[in-house]
């Protein structure tokens, strides 16, 4: 924990990251380093296509870049292979998507639960934390809902309780409050903030809504690929 | 159990393409079982028909079988009262057998000479309430299987009385006196035919056998009182010579097959082995045994076999298959069709089974994304894929093994008829489901591991989708 704690939650040198789009090279991340540090709420905004979803993609190991290395939690991500890489993103990374991506069969209960069943978390435990995280959620009462029968905003609360439950080292959120009103969407903000706190938890999340910087302990601007400015706040 | 849980209710989350999936499977699973069933009635039956007739296992001199038929006479086996005793009372063969009987099997011309008659036929001498017990033989209960079959009229009491063909019944011009049905009278032009064109033509074959019959023949004082009408049997003997006895016919019995409708006649034993052996040494030329169940017929051949080795007996076995080759041929045929229909349905299964999963596949690319992101590997994502084919397998065809079986009972309560080739009465059709316990499980099994086939590719594209892709699938 010691050696951890001055080492960053994520290291990115020199990414790029191009697409190929219709036979068109489309360069989504040009050269980015960065660095974010642990148990920081940070915020990466930018204007759409502006290359957000992109880096958050490969700070959560779900993509590849083209050249660059990106350290995850000191681990360099690149040299992994296929189901190493998805263990690691089981025990470090929790998402939190725009579109809430939660699973449609299963309840809020059970959708919370799932990241601990991939990692092998014995039944009462499983319980116990399921329940409590439902509780920090405010969605006790709808444990037994399935996501259709859930409002906007509180598929995102289960989608964020399933991020965290697993207590993970680092939570991405891509654009978590873009599919909500803006009243719902501070909300939602509130308590991711309010988590990170609770849990120490490096918490970065992305979106194009400036109103939103002032949460944010740590900004980084990007636009059409590049890093242009870093705004480091106080730590909490 | 996440994995079984979550494919549960996904295949409850697209109703009704899951209900018409699963109704392929159920449809596919019936059609090939009822066949499956149809097909064991028929080739059970057939067996059954063949077995009460002829019995499981026939001992034969050595070479009988390949050369016996054309001198029957030269391929007697002796001493087959002992070898009867041998078999039935050994200690590992006497309890499976049901019947062991002696039989003689010859071939000569049989004539009606009050008309001037005469046809070749091939007969059968046998011990006759042995032959009743033998048609008794049912082991695999066929209801109304032996629903055709007259009381025989032969007798161990009376070595004279014989049974014939419905066919040579009608040649030898016996359908009054037999009450023969469907008998008409020969042609004008086929009865003058059978006249000699000339006096210096070729003395009449009938005329002759009538001659030799009248001089051969000792007195039978009741003869004249006998209600049968009167057939006289000339064959060769052992020694070479022609040998003539009487028979008188109680009954015409259909033999189902017209070639041997037409040639047929059974006898008592001991009437077939004066006809054949004369004065000389009585013997038989198979040694015909029944068995309890056709399951026992391999163990019940090698104890046979080493017996006979045992014993420096010189004598063969062959089974009832050998004997009959249609019963290859009808299996063949069956098995031929049925495999024909089991591969279109397997193939319907597949791509049913392969267009539903690729569909949800596809309706669930963002959901993999997200699972995939979450921690789940590609082989979890392909397990949970072929949980789901695996399942509309399993109730696919479990609900059409219980639809093949409520189907089955219905036609068996429902009494349907038919008319089994060479038949001459309607019997029960039965779907015999209890008679194919292997097919049963075979069919279940094999549309469940064709489900799970056909889930594979699917499952695998699932699979291997980058979770970048997946996640910006909409």
């Amino acid at each position: 924990m010691s050696e951890d704690a001055g080492r960053p939650a994520v290291r990115l040198r020199d990414v790029v990251k191009t697409y190929e789009d219709d036979g068109l090279k489309v360069t989504a991340i040009d050269g980015i380093s960065l660095e974010i540090q642990r148990r920081r709420f940070s915020m990466i905004v930018g204007p759409s296509g502006s290359g957000k979803t992109t880096l958050l993609n490969l700070i959560g190991c779900i993509d590849t870049p083209v050249s660059g290395s990106v350290e995850v939690n000191g681990e360099a991500v690149g040299a992994l292979r296929d189901d190493r890489l998805t263990d690691f993103r089981a025990r470090n990374i929790g998402f939190v998507f725009q579109n809430f991506s939660l699973m449609p069969v299963l309840s809020a209960y059970e959708n919370i639960e799932y990241p601990l069943l991939l990692l092998g978390v014995p039944a009462r435990e499983r319980r116990q934390r399921t329940l409590a995280m439902l509780d920090s959620v405010g969605l006790a009462a709808q444990a037994r809902h399935r996501p259709n029968q859930l409002s906007g905003g509180q598929k995102q609360r289960v989608a964020i309780a399933r991020a965290l439950v697993k207590r993970p080292e680092i939570v991405l959120a891509d654009e978590p409050t873009a599919n909500l009103d803006s009243r719902t969407g501070a909300s939602i903000i509130e308590l991711m903030r309010a988590e990170q706190r609770e849990q120490a938890t490096t918490f970065i999340f992305s979106t194009h809504d400036p109103q939103l910087m002032s949460f944010a302990e740590d900004t980084f601007v990007i636009r059409d690929g590049k890093l242009i400015e870093h705004r480091a706040g106080a730590m909490p | 159990m996440i994995t079984f849980k979550i494919a549960c209710r996904n295949i409850l989350r697209n109703r009704r393409r899951s209900l018409m999936t699963m109704s392929a499977i159920a449809v596919g699973a019936t059609a090939m079982l009822l066949f499956g069933a149809f097909m064991a009635f028929l080739v059970l039956g057939f067996q059954t028909t063949t077995v009460a007739t002829g019995g499981h296992l026939s001992v034969f001199r050595t070479g009988y079988f390949d050369y016996g038929a054309g001198n029957p006479a030269a391929y007697g086996i002796a001493n087959y009262d002992s070898v009867k005793k041998l078999i039935t009372d050994d200690p590992v063969l006497g309890p499976l057998v049901r019947v062991a009987t002696p039989r003689v099997t010859l071939f000569g011309i049989a004539g009606n000479f009050a008309v001037d008659a005469s046809k070749t036929f091939m007969g059968v001498g046998v011990v006759p309430s042995d032959r009743e017990q033998m048609a008794d033989w049912n082991d695999y209960h066929l209801t109304g299987h032996h629903s055709d079959r007259l009381p025989s009229a032969l007798r161990d009491d009376d070595e004279t009385l014989g049974v014939i063909g419905l066919g040579l019944g009608r040649i030898l011009g016996l359908c009054q006196a037999l009450a023969i049905p469907d008998c008409p009278p020969p042609p004008e032009s086929a009865a003058t035919d059978t006249a000699p064109a000339t006096p210096d033509a070729a003395p009449d074959v009938a005329v002759d056998i009538s001659e030799l019959a009248r001089r051969d023949r000792e007195p039978v004082p009741a003869r004249s009182t006998s209600p049968w009408p009167r057939i006289d049997l000339l064959a060769a003997t052992a020694g070479g010579a022609p040998n003539v006895v009487s028979l008188s016919v109680a009954q015409a019995e259909s033999q189902r097959i017209k070639e041997l409708d037409d040639n047929y006649v059974g006898m008592h034993l001991a009437l077939a082995q004066q006809l054949l052996y004369g004065r000389g040494e009585h013997k038989v030329t198979v040694l015909v045994l029944q068995l309890y169940h056709t399951d026992d017929m391999t163990g019940a051949r090698n104890r046979l076999l080493a017996l006979f080795k045992e014993h420096h007996l010189d004598l063969e076995i062959r089974d009832f298959t050998e004997l009959t080759p249609q019963y290859h041929q009808v299996l063949g045929l069956f098995g031929s069709i049925f495999v024909f229909i089991a591969v279109i349905m397997s193939v319907i299964v597949l791509f049913t089974v392969v267009n539903t999963m690729s569909m949800s596949v596809m309706e669930r690319t963002n959901e993999i994304g997200t699972l995939r992101a979450m921690g789940v590997r590609r082989r979890g994502i392909r397990r949970q894929f072929l949980m789901e084919g695996l399942l509309l397998g399993l109730v696919g065809a479990s609900a059409g093994v219980l639809l093949s079986l409520i189907i089955a009972a219905i036609i068996n309560q429902s009494g349907v008829t038919w008319m089994p080739p060479g038949q001459v009465t309607p019997t029960p059709l039965l779907l015999l489901m209890s008679g194919v316990p292997k097919l049963i499980v075979g069919t279940w099994l094999g549309l469940i591991v064709i489900a799970a086939l056909g889930a594979l590719v699917p499952a695998n594209r699932a699979a291997r989708m980058p979770v970048v892709d997946a996640l910006r699938h909409v």
